[in-house]
């Protein structure tokens, strides 16, 4: 009689979870993530293109520091984007899943043009630029914490609801610019064209001066808030764990709450600036998709706002590189949010190398 | 009056197809524990690959045979979505990643393949104008041949290409598989409380790709549907609009049931197209009222979870990847 030999079939990796990668070949795996990127969109250009590659990396440079002028807009998108950014990095730590930045930047413009429209000729620039701003602010607050609340009290699906609240914030927008322009055409011109009311000044002879210092304090003050304050560890203690958040005491209700307060304030912030520093108008692409671009910037730089400075900077220059190769090879504008979507699943592709220990069968155990 | 009313219910069962299939395929993929936020992306990239397949088939022989220009196009839809949500499945199940970042990074994708491939495709073989592949929409469009003789009820219900009626089913079919059938109580349990699953010795793992990878397939029709179907052949960039996020909406005010998702496709079809029907209309009271739709999912959210009615709640576990050794 043959005897039946037991077989335990033993999977040939094993993945156990590791917390204690140095921070160092941390970035360096994420470095290679996007080396290994720029690779692959390289293959994908030369397939579509049959253009060399190293030629379009060269032309996007060019499209993003080529010039003067070229230069101050990138900084000035990265500023847009960092604020976003920054503004929903303490949620995400939280994890509060806020999808609604675009919604919520959205309302904090729609106040600001509002104001502008309405008391543009009757209040003196200086009262209107701030009462724009705090417009603009509780706007974004109301946004942004409408989800909260019903979050905290009733555990409603947050990343549904502020989704949502995207579109209704676009519809309204939409309403408004549909009421102010009396042609039935649904785009608004530039407001105060004549009066410039309500717009931020140049300072420096640079138009986006004040954006860029605006973004700058936020960043350090964000950094500050998240570091070295009781709220930040608070929001730190509420994303590892509700659980013992509750032990040691922490009202989580309100930390969700208070959390999506400040979230919405910088959201709106960043409307105000969009409408009065750089845009002088609305329309329903204000945000233009940065409030979902946001997300990527604040995870891919692991929440931290002064890595959000270069990863912001990165998607910028991106998708401004990728328009300037889309223009000089008479390519479609898109390929941008191809190469974007292809660097991006690399970097969050590493994460997995980053948090995860893949360990092989070992050959002395298979030998038993 | 009547014939007007006739009219915005045929014209809201055109608008709700594309809008099922997404909410379907949302469905299915969600059942499993994955909030597939590149359903948006996919459905555009299941558009442009069946206008690929199609283009490709249509510009290569003199007198194609419909069989074929439905077949090529429908393969090659299909198998985009396919590598989008495989894309999506990988990064998600495999390497653990955020469902958020992954899902928003691939309609970001998704988007630009379909915008980047429908402005330049003509130029990459030397042509120009705009796509428009006639004899491949005619055929997607033919409808039942005895719709025509009904009258107006037929012209209403039947005179639909036959991608609406696989919509139907397909919706139909998931709810049978979901409430009936061992294997959807297996895959119902993995989105529910995947640990468990797994004690039960069910492969999370292959639940959830398989799962995803068939949701995202199903959306990707709705992508084919509307260009082939709505607008015969035809590609625009950004044509499809945001079709993608009112189905993840339709998911949310169908409370994840299939059977309901149809009736709710109908209700957000109409509510998509309904400031056109309403006469003195002022083009800003338009705008409100295309708003509907969201306000109505949002309310559909709240009361949901203030009931707190266990059969109604999303399935526990979305949103969170499964690893097997962090309980």
């Amino acid at each position: 009689m043959k005897t039946v030999e037991k077989h335990i079939k033993e999977p040939l990796f094993h993945i156990t979870r590791r917390t204690d990668m140095a921070p160092l070949k941390a970035w360096g795996i994420r470095f290679l993530a996007i080396v290994a990127a720029l690779i692959v969109s390289s293959l994908i250009i030369v397939t579509i293109t049959k253009y060399n590659p190293i030629e379009v990396y060269v032309k996007m440079i060019e499209g993003s520091f080529g010039s003067e002028r070229k230069f101050f807009i990138l900084l000035q998108n990265t500023a847009m984007l960092l604020c976003i950014s920054l503004a929903v990095t303490p949620a995400f730590k939280m994890k509060f899943w806020n999808l609604g930045a675009e919604g919520q930047v959205l309302v904090g413009g729609l106040a600001s043009a509002a104001c502008m429209f309405y008391a543009g000729d009757s209040l003196p620039s200086g009262v209107l630029i701030v009462i724009m701003l705090i417009t603009s602010v509780l706007s974004g607050i109301i946004w942004g914490v409408l989800p909260a609340v019903f979050k905290a009290i009733w555990r409603t699906n947050e990343s549904l609801f502020t989704l949502m609240m995207n579109y209704v914030a676009i519809q309204l927008v939409a309403f408004f610019i549909m009421l102010w322009v009396p042609n039935g055409s649904s785009v608004m011109g530039v407001i105060n064209q004549r009066t410039g009311a309500g717009w931020l000044p140049e300072i420096f002879g640079q138009k986006y001066a004040v954006n860029l210092i605006i973004v700058a304090a936020i960043t350090v003050a964000m950094f500050i808030y998240l570091h070295f304050s009781k709220q930040g560890y608070e929001i730190s203690v509420v994303g590892e764990s509700e659980n013992t958040a509750r032990y040691v005491g922490i009202n989580v209700k309100k930390v969700i709450i208070r959390t999506m307060v400040i979230s919405g304030a910088i959201c709106g912030l960043a409307g105000f600036l969009l409408v009065s520093g750089t845009n002088h108008t609305v329309s329903k692409e204000l945000a233009g998709g940065m409030g979902f671009t946001a997300i990527m910037v604040s995870w891919l730089a692991k929440f931290e706002p002064v890595m959000m400075i270069f990863t912001s900077m990165f998607i910028v220059f991106l998708q401004r590189g990728a328009g300037e190769i889309a223009m000089a090879l008479r390519l479609n504008e898109s390929v941008s949010d191809i190469l974007t979507g292809v660097i991006i699943f690399f970097i969050i592709g590493s994460e997995f190398f980053i948090n995860y220990k893949i360990n092989k069968r070992s050959k002395a155990k298979e030998a038993k | 009056m009547i014939d007007t009313i006739f009219a915005f219910i045929n014209a809201a069962i055109i608008q709700s197809i594309p809008l099922l299939f997404g909410a379907t395929g949302e469905i299915i993929t969600e059942k499993s524990g994955n909030l597939n936020l590149g359903i948006p992306g996919i459905m555009y990239m299941g558009g442009i690959s069946g206008i690929i397949g199609g283009y490709l088939y249509e510009h290569s022989v003199a007198s194609p045979s419909a069989a074929l220009c439905i077949i090529i196009p429908l393969l090659s839809s299909i198998f985009g979505s396919f590598l989008l949500a495989l894309i999506y499945s990988f990064l998600t199940i495999t390497l653990r990643v955020n469902q958020n970042v992954t899902g928003l990074a691939l309609t970001t994708f998704g988007i630009g393949m379909g915008n980047f491939f429908g402005g330049s495709l003509l130029s990459f073989f030397g042509e120009t104008g705009s796509i428009s592949l006639i004899k491949t929409g005619q055929c997607f469009k033919a409808s039942l041949p005895f719709a025509d003789k009904l009258g107006v009820l037929g012209k209403t219900f039947l005179s639909f290409g036959f991608l609406a009626y696989l919509a139907i089913a397909i919706a139909l079919c998931t709810s049978f598989f979901f409430n009936h059938t061992r294997a959807g109580l297996s895959l119902r349990s993995v989105g529910e409380n995947p640990a468990t699953a797994d004690a039960a010795g069910i492969s999370v793992t292959k639940y959830k790709y398989l799962s995803t990878i068939i949701g995202g397939a199903v959306a990707g029709l709705g992508g084919l549907y509307f260009v082939m179907d709505y607008t015969g052949g035809a590609w625009t960039n950004n044509g499809f609009g945001d079709r993608g996020w009112l189905a993840i909406a339709i998911v949310i005010f169908a409370i994840w049931r299939p059977t309901t998702a149809i009736l709710s496709s109908f209700l957000f079809g109409g509510l998509y197209i309904l400031s056109i029907y309403i006469p003195r209309l002022s083009s800003s009271n338009k705008e409100l009222i295309n708003m509907l739709p969201y306000v109505v999912t949002i309310l559909v959210l709240v009361i949901i979870s203030m009931r707190k009615k266990r059969e109604n709640q999303p399935p526990a576990s979305l949103g969170l990847s499964y690893f097997r050794e962090e309980r």
